[in-house]
């Protein structure tokens, strides 16, 4: 009890001092889950809005791969990434295994169903009240397309943030495909992982407090969307 | 509401509005036939009120003839070369997750209104209907009456040649009605063929240029609204004008 009392202010301190090596951690964490999450967006979303659009054979089969990849696990995700650009693996020459790069790979499969069939549900649902206003107005399924998200956007801003924080909170498919090598993909999971086991408490409780400080963050800021939500749009 | 000014999509009353024609169509579904079939021809100026009990296929009638649905027998057609332009004011207003103002540039756009213009539409229109004061209110927080004006502003705005209204009123109160009825007549005066359910006889009555009434999903009559309310040529309407109850 006596030696994590310790652990606990030498965390705080490290946070307090902006520590070099803690901050580099946490700057990479949010890179790489930033963009992945960006991409999985810009991929995701209209692939969600076009599955509610489009009646084509297949499209169930589509929606149930999509909401049961929502429960990916991550080391599965990070197999799959680690087979495709492992040397060997068909995208092997590319050399991104063990760099940032395979690590926002990586995380964008886990994200992008999420994002995909979560906005799919909004955008029915929207479609579903603005049909008959549409056909009305003349509009095609493509122009429907960006009114529909432009309108669904808070839930979208909310999607994304379920995103982001299953992005940020991942261990096993960041530990797969970077490798957890110091100042290049190591990240806030990762090395709480890592120093846990080397037994330095501190670090891994002071990346442990950062980590959850974000994700409150998150939540805290997905609420407030909400409320917002609510009010502005009635 | 202010006056008229000739905006810059207006077609002209000069030109009598197109002429709608329902040639023997039924629509049915799972066997069971909703409506028909049935033919007329909506030539007169109108405007044309739908009238008839609830369920008897006003709306759906309405929404065949707009083309939100497509007859599974006979078929429905304009006078003229092409489709008429044409807009569509629901019981409950449609409306975007906007601004009001953004919801008239919206569907200036899907229209392909030029950008430059469609601001300048839009904020005559939402003055026409006395909206100016909420034109940045985002439009689903408006009062039900405000929603209603709403939709009409967007109807106006696309200057359709035929405009379909389905019980546009029935959920508002009588201010409300009244701006509704006020904004019918002017499509009207701008030369806008106008089709309108309504199962309010009152309503009908300040309306109408003729009636199609419609019961049990039978056209049972079209009538000019003189007639009609002096004496019905249906033994359905005789009874729905007596004030009995119709099914």
């Amino acid at each position: 009890m006596e030696k994590n009392n310790n652990a606990f202010d030498v965390a705080l301190s490290l946070l307090l001092n902006l520590d070099a090596s803690l901050f580099q951690i946490v700057a990479l964490s949010l890179q790489v889950s930033i963009l992945a999450v960006l991409i999985a967006a810009v991929l995701g979303f209209p692939l969600g809005a076009a599955v509610a659009l489009w009646r084509f054979p297949g499209r169930g089969a589509m929606i149930v791969l999509l909401n049961a990849l929502m429960g990916l696990p991550p080391v599965v995700a990070g197999l799959m990434v680690y087979l495709l650009l492992s040397r060997a693996g068909p995208l092997g020459e590319w050399g991104l295994l063990f760099t940032p790069g395979a690590m926002v790979i990586a995380q964008v499969v886990l994200v992008l169903p999420i994002l995909a069939a979560l906005s799919r549900q909004k955008v029915e649902e929207l479609l579903g009240e603005y049909r008959e206003q549409f056909i009305s107005l003349g509009m095609s399924r493509p122009r429907m397309m960006p009114t529909l998200l432009w309108d669904a956007r808070f839930a979208l801003l909310t999607i994304l943030l379920a995103g982001f924080g299953r992005a940020s909170a991942e261990v096993g498919a960041v530990m797969m495909v970077g490798g957890n090598i110091e100042g290049v993909t190591r990240v806030m999971t990762t090395s709480i992982v890592l120093e846990t086991g080397k037994g330095n408490l501190p670090l891994a409780l002071g990346l442990g407090i950062v980590l959850l400080f974000l994700v409150m963050l998150i939540n805290a800021g997905a609420y407030l969307l909400g409320e917002l939500t609510r009010r502005r749009t009635g | 509401m202010s006056s008229f000014n000739v905006p810059l999509l207006a077609s002209s009353t000069l030109v009598p509005p197109p002429a709608l024609c329902f040639d023997d169509v039924a629509f049915s579904h799972e066997d069971k036939v909703l409506l028909g079939p049935c033919s007329f021809n909506l030539d007169c100026t109108g405007p044309t009120l739908v009238m008839g009990p609830n369920g008897a296929g006003k709306s759906l009638l309405l929404r065949l003839a707009h083309g939100l649905l497509s007859p599974t027998q006979g078929r429905v057609a304009w006078s003229g070369h092409k489709r008429p332009r044409q807009a569509m004011v629901f019981q409950q207003p449609v409306l975007l997750r906007r601004s009001a103002v953004a919801n008239l540039t919206h569907a200036l756009a899907v229209n392909n209104v030029p950008r430059r213009t469609r601001v300048k539409l839009a904020y005559d229109a939402l003055e026409r209907f006395g909206l100016t004061a909420c034109s940045n209110t985002p439009a689903r927080v408006l009062s039900g009456g405000e929603q209603q004006r709403l939709a009409l502003a967007r109807a106006w705005v696309l200057s359709p040649q035929v405009l379909f209204l389905d019980e546009p009123t029935s959920a508002l109160d009588p201010a409300a009605i009244k701006a509704v009825e006020a904004a019918v007549r002017e499509f009207h005066q701008r030369g806008t063929r106008i089709v309108m359910t309504t199962h309010d006889l009152h309503q009908a009555r300040r309306l109408a240029g003729d009636v199609l009434f419609v019961s049990g999903g039978k056209v049972r009559e079209h009538t000019p609204a003189e007639a009609f309310f002096d004496a019905p040529a249906s033994r359905e309407a005789q009874a729905y004008i007596a004030g009995e109850l119709v099914e």
